[in-house]
């Protein structure tokens, strides 16, 4: 079985966290198509699905050619395992109900968009163009997921009690989206990333808006878990790439 | 047998360059977006730029509009071919992202083959809703009324929403705001 070995600039690294976030989120999303509880929220779901695969192959690419070894986005996407992956954990949990999916949805793209508003300004030009593209479908994912957070919050009892079990189990995986290691200092002191502290307020600002209007409680902090970006996983990420590089895995350089 | 070249003249080149040019873009122009056959790649704004390279091989930038937008590749092919089929030869496409695509790209042709087609053209990018605001209200593109409503955001193309008039009752797409 082949797997590669990606070698891990910071620039490179930060790609891979970012495109691996993006991915198998794509993946998590991808899984309710033919199963969502209706026509309109398949249809969306799989195009939150679409847009993300859509950023995740434009940030691989980019990862390819700064790392210079002639590989390619599918080499990234397709023969690493899941220690070399560097996605946040959020991204990787099962699917779960309707509630926790659109809930995962609403935190990542409450803090998407501000990311890719905040990186149009970056001094890496390529990030910056990625950037400005997925600004603009970060924010309809982000109304999308808050309207029905809203929707859900403030629906029936039912849809109350799954969204507050939801908040429940993805609260103590919100806090990776802020962290900052030697990686990111040394590409935010370079002007190529945006400082997460920066980001956090216009996370906040949503969530508090959104979790008002849907009448639920914002949850204290807490314990968080950390590790996604450093290749520390959940049992879930090892399970969902074997489905997802099966393909690669079984007829090494097969293509359509 | 000894042939006679002919000498170019620098003129003579640069005319044949701007004819190879002209054609190029001519050839580029026909492709049409394979999800809407009914609006060319250059009114929708995919086509960024037609140029010859040093080496004499025409160069072309297409944008997405999407990132996921699966038609990009099958646009990339069918721009090859039509500069191909032109006599041409086989050009360079590149798919370039900066400046990033806006709805404001498409033109006014474009926007009247869109409503051609019954799909609602969007309107202008600076009319962008704020986050979670009501969007301006969408025309349709049947009856002109303006009483009309929004089923999804999302419909059967990344780059469509689903509405649905309430003047006639009928559904329709309409181009998302980007």
């Amino acid at each position: 079985m082949t797997t590669i070995a990606v070698a891990e600039t910071p620039l490179v690294l930060a790609l891979l966290r970012l495109a691996d976030t993006c991915l198998v989120h794509s993946h998590r999303l991808a899984e309710w198509c033919g199963h969502a509880p209706m026509i309109e929220e398949d249809l969306a779901l799989a195009n939150l699905a679409l847009d993300l695969l859509g950023q995740a192959r434009a940030l691989y690419a980019y990862a390819a050619e700064v790392e210079g070894r002639g590989r390619t986005e599918d080499d990234l996407a397709y023969l690493r395992d899941a220690p070399q992956f560097r996605n946040l954990l959020i991204a990787e949990l099962p699917r779960g109900d309707f509630a926790f999916t659109i809930l995962r949805v609403f935190l990542l793209s409450a803090h998407a968009h501000p990311f890719w508003q905040a990186t149009v300004r970056s001094t890496d030009a390529r990030l910056a163009a990625i950037a400005a593209k997925a600004e603009k479908e970060a924010a309809y994912h982000l109304r999308h997921s808050g309207e029905w957070t809203v929707r859900l919050g403030d629906g029936t009892e039912e849809s109350r009690r799954r969204v507050l079990a939801a908040i429940d189990a993805l609260w103590p995986y919100t806090g990776e989206l802020f962290e900052l290691d030697e990686v990111d200092r040394t590409l935010l002191a370079d002007g190529v990333l945006p400082d997460p502290a920066a980001i956090r307020p216009a996370w906040e600002a949503t969530v508090a808006r959104v979790f008002g209007e849907a009448l639920l409680p914002r949850p204290a902090d807490g314990w968080l878990q950390t590790g996604g970006r450093c290749g520390r996983h959940t049992e879930h990420l090892g399970h969902l790439l074997a489905v997802m590089q099966h393909l690669q895995r079984a007829y090494p350089g097969l293509s359509w | 047998m000894e042939t006679i070249e002919r000498p170019k003249t620098s003129a003579g080149a640069a005319t044949d360059a701007m004819a190879v040019l002209a054609a190029a873009r001519a050839a580029a122009a026909t492709v049409v977006d394979p999800e809407i056959p009914t609006i060319s790649i250059t009114d929708l704004g995919v086509l960024r730029d037609v140029r010859l390279g040093a080496d004499g091989v025409v160069e072309i930038d297409i944008t997405p509009t999407y990132f996921g937008c699966p038609a990009m590749r099958l646009i990339a092919l069918e721009v090859e071919a039509a500069v191909e089929r032109a006599g041409l030869g086989r050009p360079r496409v590149q798919l370039v992202l900066a400046p990033a695509w806006t709805t404001d790209w498409i033109t006014d042709e474009g926007r009247a083959a869109l409503l051609a087609a019954g799909i609602a053209p969007p309107p202008p990018a600076a009319s962008r809703r704020s986050l979670f605001s009501e969007g301006a209200a969408v025309k349709c593109p049947r009856c002109g009324s303006l009483d009309t409503e929004t089923i999804s955001e999302f419909g059967s193309t990344a780059c469509k929403a689903l509405h649905r008039c309430r003047a006639c009752s009928e559904p329709f797409h309409a181009f998302k705001c980007l």
